[in-house]
């Protein structure tokens, strides 16, 4: 269908319309007029994603003369394909009505390992494994090397992309990770770098939040990004650790070790080069006095990560003097080191802010913070000098350079905490030092600088305040949209009992008592023969799942709900839990039915949908609170208290349910999809934990079901159920329109609004 | 029906708690005999079939006996306890076959002794789906007992000219494959408590569960057994590495697995299985795929971003191989019952459960190097799933190959719609005229055959609006003949005819067909067999004549024309296959005249 929004023709692939999708895109329009950022909320399963790119890209086609480009940034690469799915649909309905002039160029980028196509490169075991090989092949002076002597390997489709130079070049079109490989390989050209050069030409770009928010990444990939652009962070909710990640390094005695190996190697290629070609590190020093490391004019095959901290902290200075030569770089290094190797010997746990770190530094090994900060810049100069290609050995001694680049950069919204050992485990010596990142706003600030428009949008953003103060930005629009229901195809339900009548919790207390876990398992056990088809299980913690899913098995817990249906696990390999994922949903296709034991905060969680069949009830068992005792969080919860006046239960109240609301929104697609959601905890009960779940999911929650047992919850679930299975009027009844259609929009206009709220 | 016969050793019980007579019981399609061992012994038994009227058995189990209860006609009954549940349940098998011949075709084969047979050597099942067959269709029984009981046609070359239906059938209705248990093998072990003595329980299930979830297991089978260590011997220390994992104690594994390179195979953890699951990620659908974020996601490189407070715990890299993680057995176990039962094999033989099983997996990864569409369907399938279902209005109904599983069955229940389609286009049959010609015909079939030359087969083959058109033609004009036919002079030519008449015509309809069908695929004669073969069917054919004579004659005089029709095209193809016949003996004679080594 085809409507106007204002002065913009938008076009939308489907015959109707949700009325909260067209609220969505007025709001989105607004903040895209006003060239500012904005914050939408809008349930889970009410076409968010769609209803984004449709306005962006119809906006773009509306203003012909002053384009904007789509950075459209996703947690993870399912998400990413999922996103360019659903973008080619909107892609191919646009090219019917609109003819060629719709056309545009969107792809998805990703590393090395997932965009390669040479054989012996992609089938390196891990990312850093294939990133050294394609750089053993594809960098300057291997080439170099390889036209005097035909013996040395080469990449052949880097040489027929380079040799195709200016022409290689992708058609129009939308291109996912897989489309870029299968275009790759008939052209004979790589598609990781045909990729990452088109995206300055490409209209809609759909990469992962690190591309932008990391700066190590975003300084290579996305300099070149013009400000008329509009960024949207997907699914968000959880941005503010992504940011604070991006900036967060640890050193363990492994790291120190491999660093010394990196570094002895490296003084023998030192030496070695001294011998045979000392030109080449004069010609280096003489570079380093003049400035920094040139990036930029490097050959494309050359790139390397970049400096960690932003690019507005990088002072334009020269290298300072002392650290030019690459001997003396080498020693500071190992002094360094030295000194982190005598700060893990510590008994006790310790915690301190930057600035005394780097003092403690200068005092004791006598490295200023101007050497530390050009620590990263320098090592990379120096192992292009000494034309190092396997990189993925050399992490360890890039870690360090990092953590002394960061260390050296900033002066607050930073600890250094050092811990002997894991709070739970005080019998294993594993010591390490963290530099952990408290400020979310650090690393998006340059986002919200550089870029006119950046959407932050999610299915979770309650409370929809905390978020312009977490990262630290003026929304021109802040909106959070409810859902309107033809029919009541949610169910959430507190159930705060078990089959005994005595509470359940995943409270510490409670956590490992017997009782609790048979009521818990009573509780699936009844489920599983009620509900048809897909059943999603979340469990507080990796620990906590393995413990109970192998009580449940001695128990004989397991034996009988396998009688009913299949058991899938999420485990901490992605691999199997990925086949896993596969199982289950062919299991829930050939109607077979499948429980999927999940966790909370886990990467199934994170990103995958338990959609129609895949997914008709979701089980949360407990809160998904953090672990309260981690030294890095209770340093962050000061930090906020600090900073912002949050308070720590407030904040750790509001990131469970944030997490178990994540979990359970993952049910529902569409308004013809239905499911239902168990919060498994009597902890829900109660009003301040319960506040803070998304209003789409409180407004259904009726208040008799706020207390039950689960003979009840299971009476409710088979009322749910056949209810569910009756025909319904998709439009919507009772005078108030859920479903639009072209001429309904075109009869209300703008009253849609009023209509809705 | 020559090996209708089974023999197996078990004992003749009068009731279930006597400990019974141990003997041979030999059993034909006709009788049951009984021979105890002790020749003096005067439980002996000689019982025709046509006497028992049902059995009764006992379900599997460990601990139960294998007894077979055979009911007799006027009660009383006869216990039968076999050595194995093997033997028992092929006599049962047996049993039942011979019962529900008797039941139903009994009169026929008891009359006359079974024909004699030539060389053809069947097996039981094989037999007994002939037998199936006969059953459930009364014209095809009529016709077998004519001719091969009547000694026109021998049993061979009845069923030579239904080969398909034989085969079909089978295809048809497959058995009804029995999926996989969905439980897990428990690991614990039964302990008598007193002594360090541990024991396990396995039966060919649960080795055929191991072998399918477990498949480095199933490779050291076959590479040990028999050769390195016995059968009991590898699943000792199987048990012995599952008692070991049961304990969780990977340093005692990593101990043990150092001092036995057997023993070890089962407690590293399995390297097959993780190819198998790096083969298996490549064809993920790419919305799930989870493996491809770390390949991308910079946070985790090692030391980077926050430590997660879900850490692995600590433990020597050493012993990592040993680890065994529940999760893992779950998955792996959901998965293979999900597959379901791919191996058709008796479960007892371990060896051929082991080799079966291997020989699946290779056919599954040649499969899946041979198949190229996987991409195109796989992006399909994601683009259909990325659509919301409820703002896309209805959609055309995914194209659907048809089927039609019995077309006389199909059309006949179509008749009613036929007719009223008929009677809405007005004026009965309409007829499609088409003014092609031969040569016209012919060039466009081979524009077409160049044509799918070219492109391939596309998908559907025909557009689904010709196939629909085409079918419903079809279903109207077929329908509607059987109407017609008898519907234009108002009734069924055959309806109004004396209820004998019809039948008669219709028994010597089908059996004239069958004769001719056996007839003229004798042709050419090639060996003195045919020749007799010929010769009787020839006999057999002109003894059906005078019948058809006899029929026209005995109706009255109304329906004498209307039979006159209808029988004149049997004689009609009696005719033409006497004439050829006549003229091939002639032939023939006049050829031997010239070579006397001829067949004659």
């Amino acid at each position: 269908m085809k409507f106007q929004i204002e002065d913009v023709t938008v076009y939308f692939p489907y015959d109707n319309i949700y009325p909260e999708q067209y609220a969505y895109m007025v709001e989105l329009k607004r903040a895209l007029d006003a060239k500012g950022h904005c914050l939408l909320e809008m349930p889970t399963g009410t076409g968010k994603t769609i209803a984004l790119l449709s306005l962006i890209t119809s906006y773009t086609l509306s203003k012909p003369s002053n384009p904007v480009k789509l950075l459209y940034c996703t947690r993870t690469v399912h998400e990413m394909e999922k996103t360019l799915a659903e973008l080619k649909l909107l892609h191919n309905y646009q090219l019917q009505h609109l003819g060629p002039s719709a056309r545009m160029l969107a792809l998805g980028l990703s590393s090395r390992k997932n965009l390669c196509i040479n054989p012996s490169v992609v089938s390196a075991e891990n990312r850093d494994s294939v990133d050294a090989a394609c750089r053993k092949l594809t960098s300057s002076w291997v080439r170099a090397m390889a036209i005097e002597n035909p013996n040395v390997p080469t990449c052949p489709f880097f040489e027929n992309y380079e040799k195709a130079a200016s022409d290689a070049v992708l058609p129009p079109g939308v291109y996912t990770l897989q489309d870029l490989r299968a275009f790759g390989k008939e052209k004979g050209w790589c598609p990781y770098f045909l990729a990452r050069h088109m995206v300055q030409f490409a209209n809609v770009v759909v990469y992962s939040y690190q591309y932008l928010l990391d700066p190590k990444v975003a300084g290579i990939i996305s300099k070149e990004m013009q400000r008329e652009s509009v960024v949207v962070f997907d699914e968000a909710h959880n941005i503010d650790n992504v940011c604070i990640e991006a900036l967060s390094v640890s050193v363990r005695s492994q790291t120190l070790e491999g660093a010394t190996r990196n570094l002895n190697r490296m003084s023998q290629e030192i030496d070695r080069l001294k011998a045979t070609d000392a030109g080449r590190l004069r010609a280096e020093y003489n570079r380093l006095v003049e400035g920094l490391a040139q990036r930029g004019n490097l050959p494309i095959g050359d790139t390397w990560f970049a400096n960690p901290a932003l690019p507005d902290d990088i002072l334009k200075e020269a290298v300072p003097g002392n650290i030019r030569r690459a001997e003396h770089f080498l020693s500071v290094l190992r002094r360094l080191i030295q000194y982190f190797k005598g700060r893990l010997q510590t008994e006790n746990v310790e915690k301190e802010g930057p600035v005394s770190f780097v003092a403690s530094i200068n005092a004791h090994v006598g490295i200023d913070q101007k050497m530390l900060r050009f620590c990263y810049d320098r090592l990379h100069s120096l192992m292009l000098t000494l034309e190092i290609t396997d990189t993925d050995e050399f992490l360890h001694i890039q870690t360090i350079c990092d953590l002394a680049t960061l260390v050296g950069t900033y002066t607050r919204g930073f600890s250094i905490i050092i811990e002997p050992f894991d709070e739970r485990m005080p019998h294993i010596p594993d010591p390490v030092l963290q530099l952990c990142c408290h400020d979310a706003s650090l690393a998006i600030k340059p986002v919200f600088e550089r870029f006119q428009s950046v959407v932050i949008t999610s299915g979770t953003l309650s409370p929809i305040d905390l978020y312009p103060r977490l990262l630290n930005f003026n929304p021109v629009v802040s909106q959070s949209f409810t859902m309107s229901l033809t029919r009541d195809c949610i169910c959430p339900m507190v159930l705060t009992r078990g089959s005994d009548q005595l509470p359940v919790s995943t409270k510490y207390d409670l956590r490992s008592d017997p009782g609790v876990e048979k009521n818990y398992g009573k509780l699936l056990l009844e489920m599983v023969s009620v509900v048809p088809d897909g059943i999603v299980c979340f469990f507080v913690s990796y620990s906590y799942m393995d413990g109970i899913v192998n009580s449940w098995h001695e128990s004989g817990f397991l034996k009988e709900i396998m009688q009913h249906k299949l058991v899938f696990i999420e485990t901490q390999d992605v691999v199997e839990t990925t086949l896993a994922l596969d199982n289950y949903r062919r299991a829930c296709d050939i109607g077979r039915g499948a429980v999927f034991f999940s966790v909370a905060r886990g990467k199934v969680a994170e990103g995958i949908d338990f959609d129609r069949h895949y997914g008709r009830l979701v089980i949360m068992f407990g809160v998904p609170f953090q672990y309260t005792l981690s030294r890095i969080l209770l340093a962050r919860l000061e930090y906020l208290r600090e900073t912002f006046q949050i308070k720590e239960g407030d904040f750790l109240t509001f990131d469970a349910l944030r997490q178990a609301a994540q979990c359970v929104g993952r049910v529902i697609r569409s308004k013809a999809d239905y499911g239902m959601m168990i919060f498994a905890d009597k902890r829900y009960s109660r009003h301040d934990k319960r506040s803070k779940l998304p209003g789409w999911i409180l407004s259904h929650l009726r208040d008799a079901h706020l207390n039950l047992s689960t003979d009840m919850a299971v009476h409710i679930a088979r009322e749910f159920l056949r209810k569910m299975a009756q025909p319904y009027d998709k439009t919507g009844a009772m005078g108030k329109k859920t479903l639009l259609s072209q001429e309904d929009l075109q009869k209300t206009g703008n009253g849609i609004q009023e209509m809705l709220f | 029906m020559a090996d209708g016969q089974v023999m197996k050793r078990a004992k003749y019980k009068s009731s279930v708690k006597d400990p019974g007579v141990p003997g041979v019981l030999k059993m034909t399609r006709e009788r049951l005999v009984f021979m105890p061992n002790d020749p003096n012994s005067s439980r002996k038994l000689n019982v025709e079939f046509r006497m028992i009227k049902g059995h009764k058995f006992t379900k599997e189990g460990s601990s139960k006996q294998a007894l077979l209860n055979l009911t007799q006609d006027q009660g009383g009954n006869y216990i039968f306890e076999f050595d194995s549940f093997a033997d028992r349940d092929i006599c049962r098998e047996f049993v039942a076959a011979a019962i529900a011949f008797h039941g139903e075709t009994g009169k026929a084969t008891s009359e006359k002794p079974a024909a004699p047979l030539q060389d053809e050597q069947l097996s039981t099942a094989e037999m007994e789906h002939r037998i199936k067959l006969l059953q459930e269709d009364n014209e095809l029984q009529r016709l077998h007992k004519q001719f091969v009981i009547g000694g026109i046609l021998t049993e061979a070359e009845f069923w030579a000219t239904r080969k398909k239906l034989l085969d079909q059938n089978d295809r048809r209705r497959p058995k009804q494959r029995v999926a996989l248990k969905n439980e897990m093998w428990s690991v614990k072990p039964f302990s008598d408590g007193q002594s360090n003595r541990v024991t396990f329980n396995l039966t060919p299930e649960i080795i055929h569960q191991i072998f399918a979830e477990k498949p480095a297991v199933r490779q050291a089978y076959l590479k040990f057994v028999p050769n390195k260590m016995s059968e009991k011997e590898f699943w000792t220390k199987y048990s012995r590495a599952e008692y070991l994992h049961s304990t969780k104690n990977v340093v005692a594994a990593a101990a043990e697995a150092a001092e036995d390179e057997e023993l070890a195979v089962f407690l590293k953890q399995d390297d097959m299985l993780a190819n198998e699951a790096r083969r298996k990620i490549r064809r993920v659908d790419p919305t799930l795929d989870m493996e491809a974020d770390v390949g991308d996601d910079y946070i985790h490189l090692p030391d980077r971003g926050l430590i997660r407070e879900e850490s692995k715990d600590a433990i020597d890299a050493q012993y990592e191989p040993y680890r065994r993680y529940f999760s893992q057995d779950l998955n792996q176990h959901a998965a293979v019952v999900l597959q379901g039962r791919v191996v058709d094999v008796e479960l007892g033989d371990t060896r051929s459960v082991a080799e079966a099983l291997t020989r699946t997996k290779q056919a599954e990864l040649a499969n899946e190097v041979s198949e190229g569409n996987f991409e195109k369907d796989l992006s399909h399938r994601i683009s259909r799933m990325t659509e919301i279902e409820d703002l896309q209005g209805p959609r055309d109904p995914a194209v659907a190959p048809l089927c039609i599983k019995d077309p006389r069955d199909y059309f006949d229940s179509q008749q009613a719609n036929a007719l009223k389609a008929l009677g809405d286009a007005g004026s009965g049959a309409k007829t499609f005229k088409c003014n092609v010609s031969s040569l016209e015909a012919y060039g466009s079939l081979r524009e077409f055959v160049s044509e799918i030359r070219v492109t391939g087969l596309s998908e559907p083959i025909t557009n689904p609006e010709v196939s629909f058109k085409v079918l419903s033609g079809l279903t109207q004009n077929i329908s509607s003949t059987k109407y017609h036919l008898g519907k234009n002079p108002h009734e069924s030519v055959l309806d109004s005819l004396p209820k004998v008449t019809k039948e008669d015509l219709l028994h010597h309809w089908t059996s004239i067909q069958e004769l001719l069908k056996h007839f003229w695929s004798s042709y050419p004669i090639t060996t003195k067999y045919l020749y007799t073969k010929v010769t009787r069917l020839k006999d057999a054919m002109s003894q059906v004549y005078p019948k058809l004579q006899e029929i026209k004659e005995s109706v009255q005089s109304d329906f004498r024309h209307q039979v006159s029709l209808l029988v004149h095209p049997m004689l009609q193809a009696l005719d033409a296959a006497f004439a050829h016949y006549d003229a091939d003996v002639q032939k023939r004679s006049a050829k031997s005249g010239e070579r006397p080594n001829g067949f004659v």
